[in-house]
């Protein structure tokens, strides 16, 4: 530790000013300041409510999505040999090595193409490099589907990182996710890629066992109005464990909880839109559930009608709402509004999935479009705010 | 006296190309764009720059409406009425739009067919009546003529633009033709190559984003378009 210390001590004439290598002060800050805690402080504005800074924000958020993470992995490699049909000679490490030889790339591809753009930005641009990207650049992977070409997740990041963050100033004044940005712009970029039953389990080498179908719960609700099809009918336990198919992190219910209760011992994600979120969801739910025996189609029939909760254990709601809506950046900052945006990513995610098949995946849609409604939500409620308070001053004064 | 004359020759003999007048042609081009710039006729930006053909055509369509309207206009700008000099100009506009619309059928269906409805709309791009209202109204005809061509031609690069990388990127094609190798082009069968189409650039966001950039870069190279920061 002291030796880094030192090391980066000793280098750091060349990055200040008349240094040689001054132009890349934001390259060796963003890794001095990463490796240690700084030793200045906010120089305006009273915000310290703790001695942690935005980077062991970040770091924490990463530790929050390891059991994610790992369970992806696991289950890459587990629906792939299912899939072939070769599962029971298969043990746990072959599983995980295989997964690894798929997810990893993703990651290191992800931070590698991320910072590089973070870099460049904040060299032409002299501002320091934030470690915003650190937390969108797991997240990425995690919300992809494993077979899709590494190089159209490079592109995503690009466009993610540049439109969705840079254009807008960098980290910290994103409208829009950056990694719900990225597989946005996958989802419509390359939809054959990002939707359907073949990408989300990796078969490219070897047969397929008879009756295969790769399709998620979501795919098949879609389709049939039923969770499971001819190939597999699949449970509650296995939904909440996740051995399913689906995007890389999004399976497990149970590391995602994991996760989730990390972020918020920890106080940096808010319970009130978690909450909120789940609440919206389940009404939603519920109400696709008295309306089910009215629609026509048999397919809408079923799929309003499978049981309200059931909505919080398949697709992406759990995910999307533990690490996505929680966005500090991208999320309603007021206290009143935090309920009122997670509200409505839930009632609106759920809406989105049941009713337009063609975008299986409602929750991705239905935070980006409360991102951009977040500014308005936290107005009005300030505005409420004022209104109740003048009301007081004039209640006193008469 | 007869000085009073020779002042009065000389500003008639004004070059046709003079320094200003060249300048009403060149600055739509970059300092005083119609769509990078003046932000005016974004609509059709976005809806017909899928394809490099009917982008073309668009500009030249739009060219010939904005010469000729500027030309018209400027010539009865003290016969206008101001009272009614929006419907004057609509007459003016919708008459020529018509024009090149029935030209477009008879010469080039396929394409007239692609352009559907904006062709119409050209009535209602703000450029044109934009132009009619700020300069033929109160310059000569030549100038007005440079001015119009100098507004088409600053709109109908960037539309070029646009539609070069939507088509390039969205289709792999330019003007129909296969520019990417469709060896490079996944196989969904043997899994084989390694390129595929975006099909985020064949979708109006994508061309707004596409203008978004171009103004970025405008601005970063012209310092002078930034608004006091």
């Amino acid at each position: 530790m002291k030796a880094a210390r030192k090391l980066l001590d000793s280098i750091r004439p060349h990055f200040e000013k008349g240094g040689k290598l001054e132009k890349f002060y934001p390259a060796y800050d963003a890794f001095e300041t990463f490796a240690f805690v700084p030793g200045h402080t906010t120089h305006a504005g009273a915000h310290i409510r703790d001695g942690i800074d935005l980077k062991r924000t970040m770091v924490t958020v990463i530790f929050a999505m390891v059991p994610a993470l790992l369970f992806g992995i696991w289950n890459v490699g587990f629906q792939h040999f299912t899939a072939l049909g070769t599962i029971d000679t298969k043990e746990f490490l072959d599983l995980m090595l295989f997964g690894s030889w798929k997810v990893l790339p993703m990651v290191v591809v992800s931070y590698g193409v991320g910072l590089t753009v973070e870099f460049i930005f904040g060299i032409i641009k002299k501002h320091s490099i934030n470690e915003g990207y650190l937390v969108s650049g797991m997240l990425i992977p995690l919300i992809m589907p494993v077979d899709i070409p590494l190089w159209m997740v490079a592109v995503s990041v690009v466009f993610a990182v540049v439109i969705g963050k840079e254009v807008f100033g960098g980290t910290g004044m994103n409208i829009l996710n950056p990694a719900l940005t990225a597989r946005a712009f996958a989802f419509f970029a390359y939809p054959s890629w990002m939707s359907g039953d073949k990408v989300w389990v990796n078969t490219a080498d070897g047969a397929v066992v008879d009756g295969y179908s790769g399709a998620t719960i979501l795919g098949n609700l879609a389709t049939t109005g039923t969770t499971g099809s001819a190939y597999a009918d699949w449970s509650v336990a296995e939904m909440v464990i996740g051995t399913i198919p689906g995007s890389i992190g999004e399976t497990s219910k149970i590391a995602i909880l994991i996760g989730a209760a990390i972020l918020l011992v920890t106080g940096i994600a808010s319970w009130r839109i978690m909450l909120a979120s789940a609440v919206g969801a389940l009404t939603m739910g519920f109400i696709f559930n008295l309306a089910a025996p009215h629609m026509i189609t048999e397919v809408q029939r079923n799929f309003m009608a499978i049981p309200y909760w059931q909505h919080l254990i398949i697709g992406s709601w759990m995910f999307a709402t533990v690490f996505m809506a929680t966005d500090p950046v991208s999320a309603a900052q007021t206290p009143t509004g935090k309920l009122w945006y997670g509200f409505l990513i839930g009632f609106l995610g759920i809406m989105i999935r049941v009713f337009n098949p063609a975008y299986p995946e409602g929750m991705m849609l239905a935070i980006l479009l409360m991102n951009v409604f977040a500014p308005t939500i936290d107005h009005y409620v300030v505005e409420s705010n004022v209104k109740r308070r003048l009301k007081r001053v004039k209640a006193v004064a008469q | 006296m007869s000085e009073v004359k020779t002042e009065v020759e000389k500003k008639v003999s004004e070059p046709l190309f003079s320094k200003k007048n060249r300048q009403l042609m060149s600055s739509p081009l970059n300092d005083d764009n119609p769509i990078t710039v003046q932000v005016l006729g974004i609509c059709s930006a976005l809806a017909i720059t899928v394809k490099l053909e009917p982008a073309i055509v668009m500009s030249l369509s739009v060219l010939f409406v904005l010469a000729a309207g500027n030309v018209i206009i400027s010539l009865m700008r003290n016969l206008i009425p101001s009272r009614i000099r929006i419907i004057v100009q609509l007459v003016v506009v919708a008459s020529l739009v018509i024009l090149v619309d029935q030209v477009l059928k008879a010469y080039v269906y396929d394409v007239s067919k692609q352009l559907s409805v904006f062709v119409g709309l050209i009535i209602t791009n703000c450029i044109i009546m934009g132009r009619f209202e700020a300069f033929a109204l109160g310059n000569t005809p030549w100038k007005s003529f440079l001015d119009g061509i100098g507004n088409a031609l600053g709109y109908g690069w960037i539309l070029i633009a646009v539609a070069f990388f939507r088509e390039l990127l969205g289709s792999g094609t330019l003007f129909n033709v296969q520019i990417i190798p469709l060896s490079w082009y996944i196989n969904p069968q043997t899994g084989e190559g390694f390129y595929a189409n975006n099909g985020m650039m064949l979708l109006p966001p994508m061309a707004l984003i596409t203008v978004g950039i171009i103004i970025w870069i405008q601005r970063s190279r012209n310092t002078k378009l930034i608004e006091n920061a």
